[in-house]
């Protein structure tokens, strides 16, 4: 399902939590949701999930606008969240997936295959606090995806999770794109966001400041930075390049070599050189990481105000 | 199903299968069946126990005044000293020995008893009985006064209260057992109220501090999980209170059946018991017929379905105002500076049920039957007493009505509340919610 945020507005007492932001979620796709703490985003995820409505502006889910009937095809795993404690696990997985409208038998049977794949079946019956925090979350993701729905929201959902694990949900949260669901993630693990995410966008004191699919956006913030890595017995003539051409030589990782930092629209006429010079073992263009991005929209955006 | 089926069903469920409230279950109907039965056993299988009593009597004074009871034998022993008196004691000639010292010119007003054994309180009684009564008879002679006319003085009332209906209907009423009676329903109410609004407090404080509830209203609404508990655990409580009326009526039939003795004279004997402890006043078949009338005068029926009613509302404007504040606070300890302005009234309606209870018709009365935050504790107070059914009635939907406004309140405050993290609150930023 695609979800079109327009011109949404929502403003708490002393402050505006989002001004005017319009997003589109494009149909069967990861979506990135990035901003620092206190940006909105939690606020925009709550007016999907109509915990809270916008003041001004709608939120159109395939073209329709939000309403009580799509909270059954929703899956929300918030960032503040927890469990009855006392309530045995799977009785509570039970219990979650009735409220969105599975019927008992079957959210059984779901749970069950769900417990065994995250390998968590053997505490079907012990109370969640004797569970740990790591499986405490196993089992909060699989109560977001248990009535399969077409769009889910992930609020940090790798927090709590050792590598392994975060991994299975990395696989499990492409499966369920594939399987057709359009999902959301709001996080601000940068790497996760690059390994998943087909677009982004970034929001900053309650407006969006960037928008677009994750390899248009580093294309854009292209820094022209060419890194050529090139095998040459005698490395003067390499060396000798620097002025002409600005650039920064370093000791390449393996003997012989030399890692060339270029600076510069086109490599072309430079590569021609270190190919006459020496013989070329890597060629590529250094592209910002998210990370990069992040930080350096948000700075750029924080001095203009 | 339902959605608010399913909180109904999961907050009725988690609690009757909680340990605490089947402990509480069964043990209420046990403590108010022991105050019961307790004294019935004591009555039947009481003191039967034979003792001899030795009085030295160096006064002379009451010599003649101590005559022998079913369990009580008192022997006459001429002049012999303290000394004498004790060693009798010891060597175990008597039981007990009451020794009553030579005075000069006044009757004596002190005696000591000499036992071995603990002094059982109704042979003591009995004692300080016969002694005042001698002593107010010689001293009303001593002023001229025949004791004749002392005991004609002695005059007892006898007065049947008859309230009347403007049908002409006449019914005995029992003042006594209205007052005690609309003092426990008041007690009752209050607790429940207390103890079960808590439940609905800890409920949404405990979601709140799990950060459970965020997934829960992405699944259905604030409002429908704010009402779903209430209903649930009000539910629970009615679940308690007819079980302890079941579980009551079955230990004490269960136990007159066990005894082999018929309802009356169980509790007859109960109440003879109770009165022996409390004045040593023996009551007559008369007594036990009046009690009998009077437990035949109260119209259970309707006790019981206007404390089911007004249980039920007045819980529910505590409930949503306690669900308010459960959404507020992190955790429970926090809760003080906002529970105390919501009990206030219902402690001033307890207070004032003192008064009430003394005079159910008057204006205070009426007021505060009237006003919702008093009027459940205050109307179970009157209702013992026999009032008028548009009274109930008017009462009954005003408190409707402010539950409905109340819910409005709390609902606003509920949604904003329970997802609001880290916060110090002030009445002011709350006050601030219900325009969102």
């Amino acid at each position: 399902m695609k979800i079109e945020v327009t011109n949404v507005t929502k403003r708490y007492a002393d402050h505006l939590a989002l001004n005017n932001v319009s997003l589109q979620v494009p149909e069967q796709s990861i979506y990135g949701l990035l901003g620092p703490n206190g940006a909105g985003k939690t606020t925009l995820i709550r007016i999907l999930n109509q915990i809270t409505g916008p003041d001004t502006g709608q939120v159109l889910i395939d073209g329709k606008p939000l309403s009580p009937q799509h909270v059954e095809r929703i899956g929300y795993l918030p960032e503040e969240r927890g469990l009855y404690k006392k309530m045995k696990v799977g009785e509570q997985a039970i219990y979650l997936a009735q409220l969105k409208g599975i019927e008992k038998p079957e959210a059984t049977k779901r749970l069950k295959s769900w417990f065994d794949r995250f390998e968590i079946g053997d505490w079907w019956n012990k109370a969640v606090e004797e569970l740990s925090k790591g499986m405490q979350q196993k089992v909060q993701f699989i109560t977001t995806v248990i009535h399969e729905p077409d769009i889910l929201i992930f609020d940090e959902p790798f927090s709590g999770f050792d590598p392994i694990n975060a991994n299975l949900l990395k696989e499990s949260i492409l499966e369920l794109r594939d399987k057709g669901a359009t999902i959301l993630l709001s996080t601000h693990n940068m790497s996760s966001v690059e390994e998943l995410c087909d677009s982004i966008s970034l929001i900053n004191k309650g407006e969006k400041i960037l928008e677009g699919k994750v390899s248009d956006i580093k294309r854009q913030h292209h820094t022209s930075t060419h890194e050529i890595v090139v095998h040459a017995e005698d490395p003067q003539p390499i060396m000798a390049l620097t002025d002409d051409f600005n650039l920064k030589i370093e000791d390449g990782d393996t003997q012989d070599t030399l890692k060339i930092t270029f600076i510069g629209e086109s490599p072309n006429t430079l590569l021609h050189k270190v190919m006459e010079l020496g013989s070329l073992v890597s060629y590529h263009e250094i592209l910002p990481s998210m990370n990069d991005i992040f930080i350096q929209e948000v700075q750029s955006k924080n001095r203009q105000s | 199903m339902n959605k608010i089926g399913l909180i109904i069903k999961r907050e009725y469920f988690t609690r009757v299968k909680k340990r605490s409230f089947i402990i509480m279950t069964f043990l209420g109907p046990l403590l108010l069946a022991a105050v019961y039965i307790i004294p019935i056993l004591l009555a039947l299988h009481g003191d039967n126990e034979k003792r001899t009593i030795a009085v030295v009597d160096q006064s002379h004074w009451f010599e003649r005044q101590f005559t022998n009871t079913e369990n009580q034998t008192f022997v006459r022993l001429d002049d012999i000293s303290i000394d004498s008196t004790k060693k009798l004691i010891q060597e175990g000639v008597y039981d007990i020995a009451l020794f009553i010292p030579e005075t000069q010119l006044n009757i004596p007003s002190s005696a000591m008893v000499y036992s071995m054994k603990q002094v059982p309180m109704s042979v003591e009684d009995h004692i300080r009985d016969v002694m005042k009564n001698e002593i107010q008879v010689q001293k009303l002679l001593a002023s001229g006064v025949d004791p004749d006319i002392l005991e004609s003085i002695k005059t007892s009332i006898n007065l049947s209260v008859i309230r009347m209906d403007e049908e002409g209907g006449e019914k005995e009423t029992f003042t006594e057992v209205q007052f005690i009676l609309g003092m426990i329903l008041a007690i009752l109410i209050y607790m429940f109220i207390m103890l079960f609004g808590g439940q609905v407090m800890q409920g949404v404080t405990e979601e709140k501090s799990s950060r459970i509830v965020e997934v829960i209203v992405s699944s259905v609404k604030p409002f429908q999980l704010m009402m779903g508990k209430i209903i649930g655990v009000s539910l629970v409580a009615l679940t308690q209170f007819l079980m302890w009326v079941l579980l009551t009526g079955a230990i004490y039939i269960g136990f007159s059946a066990a005894v082999g003795i018929s309802h009356p004279e169980a509790i007859s004997a109960g109440t003879v018991m109770s009165q022996q402890i409390s004045s040593s006043n023996i009551m007559d078949n008369e007594a036990v017929q009046n009690v009998l009338n009077i437990v035949h005068s109260i119209d259970f029926g309707t006790v019981i379905i206007s404390f089911i009613v007004f249980f039920l509302l007045g819980y529910l404007l505590y409930a949503t105002m306690f669900a308010a504040i459960g959404s507020i606070v992190e955790n429970n300890t926090d809760s003080q500076q906002f529970t105390l302005p919501v009990t206030v009234p219902l402690i001033i309606a307890m207070l004032s049920a003192i008064y009430v209870v003394n005079d159910p018709d008057s204006s205070l009365a009426v007021w505060m039957s009237m006003i919702p935050f008093t009027s459940p504790v205050v109307m179970m107070v009157r209702i013992p007493f026999g009032i008028p059914i548009w009274q109930v009635v008017v009462s009954a939907l005003i408190l409707v009505g402010t539950f409905i406004g109340m819910t409005w309140v709390a609902s606003k405050i509920y949604r904003t509340g329970i997802l609001m993290y880290g916060k110090k609150l002030s009445y002011k930023e709350i006050f601030k919610w219900l325009k969102y």
